[in-house]
């Protein structure tokens, strides 16, 4: 008997147990159910949610990759052990020293995640009786890509636990839920532990523990792990240049930094059709549009360099998509088809206002240079707003059409 | 004038073993049935009993709601065994034919020199009734409302359908003959809508307006016709005939009798020999299906009517009342390893992800009735406005019939459609959501709600 006949027999022995699902959600990972169509359509296509969440994260394992590299590479170029790697190629970068660090901070984080949100999510499916969704495979893998890398893993325990359960669960679970899960948990992060979030010391694998060393009296130099937004909003200068941001050797959170692959992500989502690209595009158009007005604000002299938002105001508009997770956003959490507007018109108007608010919170708010995963959590909340008014606009024609009918 | 109708939202799905033009005459059936699930919402009241003898055309039972739809016998023979089921509901009416047939005479009926009324009454009490549908609700017409129009599509576009350019050839007295009928019986006009590039029998016809179709499937769905043309506004009804209904409704003006001969066609992939075959209405598909068909001990579905809407029937079943198709297809009732993330190459996708059918769209594919994957909540937009051409929000009525939201499923649209519409959303479905049966129990709701 092979294994897949003794995993039948075994779900059908135990098929009024309550912890079946358990069972299945695992056996469905291994085979494909046996399960036929019954009334409706005799044949179905073939794809199922679980294709569906494997493309996106087929479409983040690069960004993954890059970002456990990146842990390392920062790491040591703020310690100055390493030259700058000047190139997405460069030498000091694709290092297993480098790829170390990234194991050994980025992977717990990752495995913290799935762990403690799966684990969630199990639960929550016994009690309920119904099979485990597969929502949380994509939230499992973004969530350890947009926090910190130094965050502390019970930190991130937590906020998972939260994020799943008032974020999703509480709603009916997969596909019912109105905020983005993973920018839940971001955002319970970030107002919950702020000090771990933001500033100057916790985007570089080391800084805070530096920090600490020297407050405890040692004799070291600092490391600074200032985000590019940060030293805008402080209106130092950067020391990174374009390419530095195009191709992600800057710091940042962990799996956001590199431009490049979250395009190349981009490609293969909007060519296997399940990413949205009608919310990418008017998100980027959102955000450029955002930037243009500030550069003309700085342009006609109405705001002067002693201002505390000339340093942000100023950045040329289309620099905007390479610095800070707008892309990401754009990208891997703007397009998320549960919370984002359903209809194809509101996904227009969802994705500009989500680009455009973006930019804004950026600018507005230099305590916290970071407005994207603010903008997408309240464009979510107006999702289904957006989505009413679309809908009415078909309603009313149909409603018109009854009236010429009837004058 | 032609009107030409053009759509670009929908989906060919390409099956293997599509009927070839031969036409072999079925073996007479020796049991045929009448099945009152056939006719949506009909409730039953028997006319003949166990051992009462019925000519071709006789009524057998009429409609409880409304007496004057007879349902006839599409065979003259013996009524020999009703079974009922849970609250002794009736399932089945078996009829033994005779070896010499007889036919109930309803006589010539001059369509030209009759009244409207006349004709309605002719039709009702011959049996032709049943073969008209009406939307709102997608259930047998109300005799009792004029329709602002009738629509009939000549063009089949659902995957393994029978041709009808093929199907009803040399027909053309009969369709004349249904459609002036037809015609005397509308306020407005009869709608024909028949393939771009065929020669449809249909096209010929005097009294209807002829409109061109061409697109991917749903483009033959009568649905589609009636949403591009005149869609239904609320307080208004519009009749729909399939068009081989239209032969027998057409022979019966013509000659009198009720004649229940159908071309059939025998198609899917677990068919050796796909082709036509003549047949009548209720036989037993076991009159068709193993002659140069499907093997006997076969692990199949076998479906009266196409792969989308069709109906699961046993070996010793029966076909359908409205079907001209039978498709048979492999089971699905296997696992398959890694079946969700592996790259696809044998199954029909409409999106890129990791599946490969967008490689070669005119490839013909084997499909079974596995679900590929578990019934989910709804997750992914987007992909059911792909292939649905209808000016409709799709999920939006889906989740309004969902949650039994009246005021929201009439503004949404529900009166302009049938299940059948949504058969290419459920296809399609991430999630594998049962969407023609929500449509179906949200018009029930209605029609129970509003009538």
């Amino acid at each position: 008997m092979g294994l897949k006949e003794k995993l039948h027999s075994f779900k059908v022995k135990n098929k009024d147990k309550k912890w079946l699902p358990a069972f299945s959600a695992l056996h469905t990972f291994l085979f494909m159910p046996n399960e036929t169509t019954h009334g409706g359509t005799h044949i179905k296509a073939a794809d199922d949610l679980k294709r569906t969440m494997n493309t996106v994260i087929l479409a983040l394992v690069p960004c993954l990759i890059f970002g456990m590299f990146n842990a390392g590479y920062q790491h040591y170029l703020a310690l100055g052990e390493i030259e700058s790697a000047k190139g997405f190629l460069g030498a000091s970068f694709w290092t297993i020293d480098n790829l170390m660090v990234g194991i050994w901070q980025v992977l717990p984080l990752v495995v913290v995640s799935y762990g403690v949100g799966l684990a969630v999510e199990f639960i929550f499916a016994i009690i309920k009786g119904h099979e485990v969704e597969e929502g949380y495979l994509v939230t499992g893998m973004l969530v350890p890509l947009i926090v910190p890398v130094d965050i502390p893993l019970w930190m991130l325990a937590v906020a998972v636990v939260f994020g799943v359960v008032i974020g999703k669960e509480v709603f009916g679970g997969t596909g019912m839920n109105i905020l983005n899960p993973a920018l839940t948990i971001r955002a319970f992060l970030f107002f919950a532990y702020p000090t771990w979030m933001s500033g100057d010391k916790v985007w570089v694998h080391g800084a805070v523990e530096r920090d600490q060393m020297i407050a405890e009296g040692a004799n070291l130099d600092a490391i600074s792990g200032e985000t590019i937004l940060g030293s805008y909003a402080q209106n130092n200068s950067v020391v990174y240049d374009y390419w530095d941001m195009f191709w992600g050797l800057i710091p940042g959170s962990v799996g956001e930094t590199s431009k490049f692959l979250i395009i190349i992500g981009a490609l293969f989502l909007i060519f296997s059709k399940v990413g949205s690209w009608r919310i990418i595009i008017s998100t980027l158009i959102g955000a450029l549009v955002m930037g243009l007005i500030f550069n003309g604000v700085v342009d006609a002299g109405w705001i002067g360099e002693s201002s505390k938002f000339y340093g942000l105001m100023s950045v040329p508009f289309w620099q905007h998509l390479i610095i800070g997770s707008i892309l990401f956003g754009a990208v891997y959490m703007a397009t998320d088809p549960v919370t984002a507007s359903q209809t194809n018109k509101g996904k227009w108007i969802y994705g500009f206002l989500i680009g455009f608010i973006s930019i804004m919170i950026r600018v507005f708010n230099p305590a916290y240079p970071e407005g994207v995963f603010l903008a997408i959590l309240l464009m979510n909340v107006f999702a289904p707003t957006i989505d009413h008014y679309v809908v009415q606009g078909n309603v009313k024609k149909r409603m018109k059409r009854l009236k010429v009918k009837t004058a | 004038m032609s009107n030409d109708i053009r759509i670009k939202k929908g989906l060919d799905i390409k099956l293997k073993g599509e009927a070839k033009k031969t036409t072999d005459t079925a073996v007479l059936s020796n049991f045929f049935v009448l099945r009152p699930e056939d006719f949506h919402g009909v409730i039953p009241k028997l006319i003949s009993k166990v051992g009462t003898k019925v000519k071709a055309g006789e009524p057998v039972f009429y409609d409880k709601s409304n007496e004057d739809v007879k349902f006839v016998s599409p065979v003259s023979g013996e009524v020999i065994e009703i079974s009922r089921g849970a609250k002794r509901k009736i399932l089945e009416i078996k009829i033994q034919a005779d070896k010499a047939q007889t036919y109930q005479e309803h006589g010539k009926f001059d369509v030209d020199a009759a009244t409207p009324e006349a004709l309605k009454a002719h039709l009702l009490a011959s049996g032709l009734w049943p073969f008209i549908k009406q939307r709102p609700y997608d259930v047998i017409a109300k005799p009792d409302k004029m329709p602002k129009a009738i629509f009939i599509s000549g063009y089949a576009s659902a995957p393994l359908a029978a041709d009808l350019d093929y199907t009803l050839q040399g027909k053309e007295a009969e369709l004349q003959a249904a459609v002036s009928a037809l015609g005397k019986l509308t306020e407005g006009q009869v709608h024909v809508g028949v393939g771009k590039n065929a020669s449809s029998p249909l096209a010929g016809l005097s009294g209807i307006t002829l409109h061109k179709v061409s697109g991917p499937h749903p483009s033959g769905n009568v649905g589609t016709l009636i949403n591009k043309i005149d869609p239904v506004n609320k307080g208004e009804t519009v009749w729909t005939v399939a068009a081989q209904d239209l032969v027998i409704i057409g022979e019966l003006l013509l000659t009198g009798k009720f004649n229940a001969e159908r071309i059939v066609a025998l198609t899917g992939s677990e068919v050796k020999s796909p082709r036509y075959f003549v047949t009548k209405l209720g036989s037993e598909v076991a009159t068709m299906i193993y002659d140069n068909g499907v093997e006997k001990d076969a692990n199949a579905r076998i479906i009266s009517g196409n792969v989308l809407n069709g109906k699961e029937i046993k070996p010793d079943g029966y076909l359908d009342y409205y079907s001209n198709v039978i498709t048979i297809i492999p089971e699905g009732d296997d696992y398959e390893l890694f079946g969700w993330t592996k790259p696809v190459f044998n199954k029909i996708s409409t999106s890129r992800a990791l599946t490969f059918s967008w490689l070669n769209p005119k490839k013909e594919y084997d499909l079974n009735t596995n679900t590929n994957g578990e019934h989910r909540a709804f997750v992914t937009t987007g992909t059911y406005e792909e292939v649905f051409p209808l000016d409709i929000y799709p999920m939006q009525i889906l989740k309004a019939c969902m949650y039994q939201d009246l005021d929201e499923m009439e503004a949404l649209g529900m009166y302009e459609v049938a299940p059948e519409d949504f058969a290419l959303t459920e296809f399609v479905c991430v999630s594998k959501q049962p969407h023609q049966k929500i449509i179906r129990e949200g018009l029930d709701l209605m029609l129970k709600e509003i009538g």
